[in-house]
């Protein structure tokens, strides 16, 4: 059931919140132990709280969304007041922040349901949520599979049925690749149009908050509640309220798709590359016209964002020092070896490597050899998008090169691990929307597609997804995923 | 031999700007309240918190690089400038780096009227100040207060183009009436809102290259700033009398000791990792917009020194003191719409009135004494109603209650008596009881007639009309 | 560019972090893995290309100035997070100046 058939069921009052909530708790006690998508999930008696407030609106015909009365699941760098934020990290094991995120206001403003706040890799830095401090989370089409992260707990819940949706980040890939490799859809909007206010930052330039669901629907009705503008950050932009659900079902005929050469030849599984193909070869039906293109600037994305993002995150990350708040060292009474003891004992080993390495490119005498040179990049290849964008309507891509991957396949070897973004870091250094969607499957663990789009362009790409979900006819499949129970 | 040697001098001042509210996040701009009161999220630099610029800041940034002459850059940014101290919460300051709100200036420093130097300014940039942090005295702990985390800064940098500690003062005071004038900080020193970094080295006279500049930190007053660099004059003298090499790095000055200390040396300089700040858009000052601050720009204390100057005929002197606060030179020209001897107000507001204010260490809008009460004590002088003397004690009551003068001159009847039946009477009574002085102005001792005159003061309460008792001692005593 | 041990522990200290000697070493070859794929951005002529710092063309995001105190709530949750605190201080081991 998906979380709009759901709220159908609450509108005409034939379940209540409440029951759902039960539900899902229920789902979460016979699943989790074989997902462990959570790291928190909240006393049942709170989300029951938040439910019967839900079934009142519900009942008096107030309901202020679609969504209220439903389920759903926070990824836990999204800040929630009194409730444990954690990142996944020893550095924050503990920290409850005093205040909700500006995502975290909206969904329950909206009246939807906090269940719990789902697993990452730490400070959403990887691609399994294998650096996770806590636990790692499996794949619920296969125990033994990671994932794909850092988003992996949202998606995994998502997938396993232990939220109707959820929300994660996406820095260069963070919610479509465990999408992807989870089987259901990850949208990551336009860079400013979900306020960051809240979201614990990792890469400040890059990072955006979006939804993870079981359709597009979904993820349309999502965005409606957590789009727009926000006094509290910046970056984001102001611009009129968007009805995101109003596109779905319009007709696509017209619409021009590129596929850029450099996305579909080496590094691509060749099953993954059919599977793709296959469902691109379907949108001809639609009257959607499709082209190759060549997107040169592609091939650099990744090496541009592998200096941009840890640059951005040495920054942000200095600020777990042990003085305000977190996990606090003090063997010694000494400054210096506060921020040592903190920060060592504090951190996992992919966010120290990436500390390091951003910490270097911003280095005096290195900044100009590589932060600079990646801004650059990013320059042409936002330029060499809106190029493309002229008489193209969406780029299609697979998310990732990759199904998802054997659990501690890829853990020692760091290049291999960042690879998987490939597909997907574009997107974060353009400021694009993107989003997967499932396409299909290899040796049966799902296959995702990416779509991306003009700048706020959302609605026409949800509109184009949309078709294409029908098109494909696998949505049906995601309601049947059978659980392996215990572990 | 000292003084041998040619001074350079190059400052950073940092000046807190004149807010409400901090400038990324909405808590009070507020010094002396309790720790950690004036804080949020935004400014504890918690997670997932973001900035948001303050409009006030930018415009009061605009305004100092205007009324410092500086070229103020179309397009400017921040950028994060990363170290780790536990008064920077988010272990990096929000600041400006190559965009700088401004860029060249210059400020004219005076002495005696005369222009001493034009001192350039490199750079204006905005940044946000960091937290406070005190040490106990045994020296186990050191407590942080947020409360100044994210107030809003900017830094003026200055070409080494000084030359002498005596000119280092002369530019901070003249630069602090330029912010005090323009209303872009409170300039308290002691409140920390205007603070000084000095670079400093020496070089033989008439050569070009710069010698090894030592940086010095710590210097908390203006007299701390000329003495910490007299210090450091005298101390990089004698290194290069004989024959040594200063080495570069940042001192620190020691009021008390009145002598610098290594902090640290050039090769321990941090590396700041400067980059662009993501979460704040650029900033970007088109003409309108200059124009528009432009026009809330007062005249500024030198211009106005020069037209109090040649519009009042005031001395260099008068013109100096008047315009060192705005509110003092306002106050003066005010004073004139009310009453038309420029000269006599001066006199009076140099004199009596600034005696009355700084022994209150107030400014004079702070008082309860207005142009208007000033005017009305000139007139009473001039009609000949209140003796100086008596002007003075009303002045003072004025300040008491500000009641108008001739209001406290009825109430306490400090009134000049200029009755000549009441005045002859006193006179009479007064040479009735004088007859030896009265001998010796008839043997030609005319200065006599002061002591009888004080006498008359006496018995009238120093109410008597003096010219009109003059006169009639005279008539009396010539008869 | 290769980077050495020394260098990646020059690295460390900047960003305050410490590694043992295996750690170093370990670091110093995955560094110089992630560089040489990085310096395939060496290819491209970058030369007269403007840097992208923001990708929204947005400027001047400016609030009102206009002071709002918090609640004494936040106050004590801040400080209660605090891993030490006295007297409404974050207490910190000795800074020395
Ligand atoms: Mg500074
Ligand atoms: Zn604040």
């Amino acid at each position: 059931m998906t979380a709009y058939e759901a709220a159908q069921s609450l509108q005409r009052r034939e379940v209540s919140s409440q029951q759902l909530v039960k539900a899902v708790y229920e789902r979460i006690e016979a699943v989790e132990p074989a997902v462990r998508g959570f790291i928190t999930v909240l006393e049942q008696e709170k989300a029951l709280a938040a439910a019967s407030r839900a079934d009142e609106l519900l009942e008096k015909g107030q309901a202020p969304s679609p969504l209220t009365g439903i389920p759903m699941a926070l990824k836990d760098n999204l800040c929630t007041s009194g409730i444990p934020t954690t990142c996944a990290s020893r550095m924050l094991s503990d920290y409850r922040p005093p205040y909700d995120a500006f995502v975290a206001a909206k969904l329950q403003a909206a009246g939807t349901v906090l269940v719990g706040k789902t697993n990452m890799d730490e400070f959403a830095m990887g691609s399994s949520t294998e650096n996770s401090a806590f636990h790692i989370t499996l794949n619920p089409w296969d125990g033994e599979r990671v994932p794909g992260g850092s988003s992996g707990g949202s998606a995994a819940v998502v997938a396993a049925g232990e939220a109707f949706f959820a929300l994660g980040s996406d820095t260069g890939g963070s919610i479509r690749q465990p999408a992807s490799l989870c089987g259901v859809v990850g949208l990551k909007p336009t860079y400013g149009n979900v306020s960051r206010y809240g979201l614990i930052a990792f890469a400040s330039s890059l990072d955006q908050i979006g939804p993870l669901t079981r359709d597009v629907r979904d993820a349309a009705l999502v965005l409606d509640i957590i789009a727009g503008h926000d006094a509290r950050d910046s970056t984001s932009v102001p611009r009129e309220k968007e009805h995101y659900a109003d596109y779905l079902g319009k007709e696509v005929k017209g619409f021009k798709v590129a596929l850029p050469v450099e996305c579909f030849g080496e590094g691509l599984e060749k099953e993954i590359k059919d599977v793709v193909m296959q469902a691109v070869g379907k949108c001809a039906g639609l009257g959607v016209q499709m082209t190759e293109a060549s997107v040169p600037s592609t091939k650099y994305a990744l090496p541009a964002y592998y200096l941009v993002a840890p640059a951005e995150a040495s920054s942000n990350l200095a600020r777990y020092d042990g003085v305000q708040y977190g996990l606090s060292v003090r063997d010694e009474e000494n400054l210096l070896s506060l921020y040592w003891s903190t920060r060592k004992q504090g951190f996992g080993a992919e966010v120290k490597r990436r500390i390091m390495l951003g910490t270097y490119a911003l280095s005096s005498g290195y900044y100009d050899a590589y932060y600079l040179k990646a801004l650059k990049m990013r320059t042409l290849i936002r330029e060499e998008f809106v190029k493309l964008f002229k008489d193209h309507d969406f780029i299609v891509t697979p998310t990732s090169p990759t199904v998802a991957f054997k659990i501690g396949e890829q853990k020692d070897d760091p290049l291999t691990m960042y690879l998987n973004d490939i597909y997907t870091v574009t997107a974060n250094l353009a400021g694009f929307p993107a989003i997967s969607i499932p396409c299909g499957f290899v040796e049966g663990m799902p296959v995702g597609l990416q779509v991306i789009g003009r700048p706020f362009d959302e609605g026409r790409m949800l509109q184009f997804c949309y078709c294409l979900e029908d098109l494909l006819g696998i949505k049906g499949r995601l309601a049947t995923i059978d659980i392996k129970e215990g572990k | 031999m000292p003084g041998a040697y040619e001074v350079v001098i190059g400052l950073e001042v940092h000046v807190e700007l004149h807010t409400a509210s901090k400038i990324f996040c909405s808590c009070p701009n507020k010094f002396g309240n309790a720790p950690n009161t004036n804080v949020c999220p935004v400014c504890l630099g918690l997670p997932g918190t973001l900035p948001v610029f303050n409009k006030k800041a930018l415009e009061l940034s605009l305004r100092a690089a205007l009324a410092l002459d500086c070229q103020v850059n179309p397009f400017s940014r921040f950028a994060r400038k990363n170290y780790f101290y536990p008064d920077l919460p988010k272990a990096y300051q929000i600041s400006q780096y190559e965009y700088p709100i401004a860029g060249i200036g210059s400020l004219d420093i005076f002495k005696d009227g005369e222009l001493v130097r034009t001192v350039s300014i490199e750079r204006l940039h905005l940044e946000e100040d960091a937290g406070k942090l005190l040490h106990d005295d045994a020296n186990l702990s050191s407590y942080v207060d947020y409360n100044r985390c994210g107030v809003p800064l900017i830094e003026i940098v200055t070409a080494p183009d000084i030359r002498s500690s005596e000119e280092a003062r002369l530019f901070l005071e003249s630069l602090r009436r330029i912010l005090l004038y323009t209303e872009i900080s409170d300039c308290k020193m002691e409140e920390g809102s205007l603070r000084c970094d000095a670079n400093i080295s020496l070089r033989p006279p008439g050569t070009e290259a710069l010698g090894n500049k030592v940086e010095i930190k710590n210097m908390n007053s203006f007299k701390a700033v000329q003495r910490g660099l007299d210090h450091e004059v005298v101390r990089q003298t004698k290194i290069l009398d004989k024959g040594g090499r200063v080495s570069q790095g940042t001192r620190r000055w020691h009021e008390d000791k009145g002598l610098t200390s290594e902090m640290r040396s050039k090769e321990e300089e941090q590396d700041y990792r400067y980059f662009p700040e993501p979460d704040l858009p650029p900033v970007v000052v088109d003409d309108a917009m200059l124009k528009k601050i432009k026009n809330t720009l007062p005249e500024l204390p030198v211009a106005r020194y020069q037209r109090l100057m040649a519009d009042y005929g005031l001395s260099a002197y008068q013109a100096e003191i008047i315009t060192t606060e705005r509110s003092l030179a306002d106050f003066f020209e005010e004073t004139l719409h009310h009453y038309s001897q420029p000269q006599k107000v001066a006199n009076w507001l140099l004199g009596d009135v600034l005696k009355v204010i700084n022994l209150d260490a107030k400014e004079i809008d702070d008082t309860l004494f207005t142009p208007i009460h000033l005017a009305e004590l000139l007139d009473l002088i001039d009609g000949e109603q209140i003796s100086g003397p008596t002007a003075k004690e009303i002045l003072e009551e004025c300040f008491k209650d500000g009641k108008m003068p001739a209001v406290i001159m009825e109430e306490k009847g400090l009134g000049q008596i200029s009755d000549t039946d009441e005045l002859a009477k006193v006179v009479a009574v007064v040479l009735e009881e004088n007859q030896l002085a009265i001998k010796d102005y008839h043997e030609g001792n005319k200065k006599v007639i002061t002591y009888l005159m004080g006498n008359v003061m006496k018995i009238t309460g120093g109410k008597a009309n003096p010219q009109l008792v003059t006169a009639m001692l005279k008539e009396r005593l010539d008869k | 560019m290769k980077v050495n041990k020394k260098d990646v522990e020059h690295v460390a200290a900047l960003a305050r972090l410490t590694f043992s000697s295996e750690e170093l070493e370990l670091y110093t070859e995955q560094f110089n893995d992630i560089l040489d794929y990085i310096n395939r951005l060496n290819e491209v002529d970058l030369e007269n290309v403007e840097p992208t710092s923001h990708v929204q063309p947005l400027k001047n995001v400016l609030r009102e100035d206009c002071a709002i105190t918090s609640s004494t709530d936040l106050r004590e949750a801040v400080l209660r997070e605090a891993p030490a605190a006295e007297h409404g201080y974050f207490k910190v081991p000795p800074v020395i100046e």
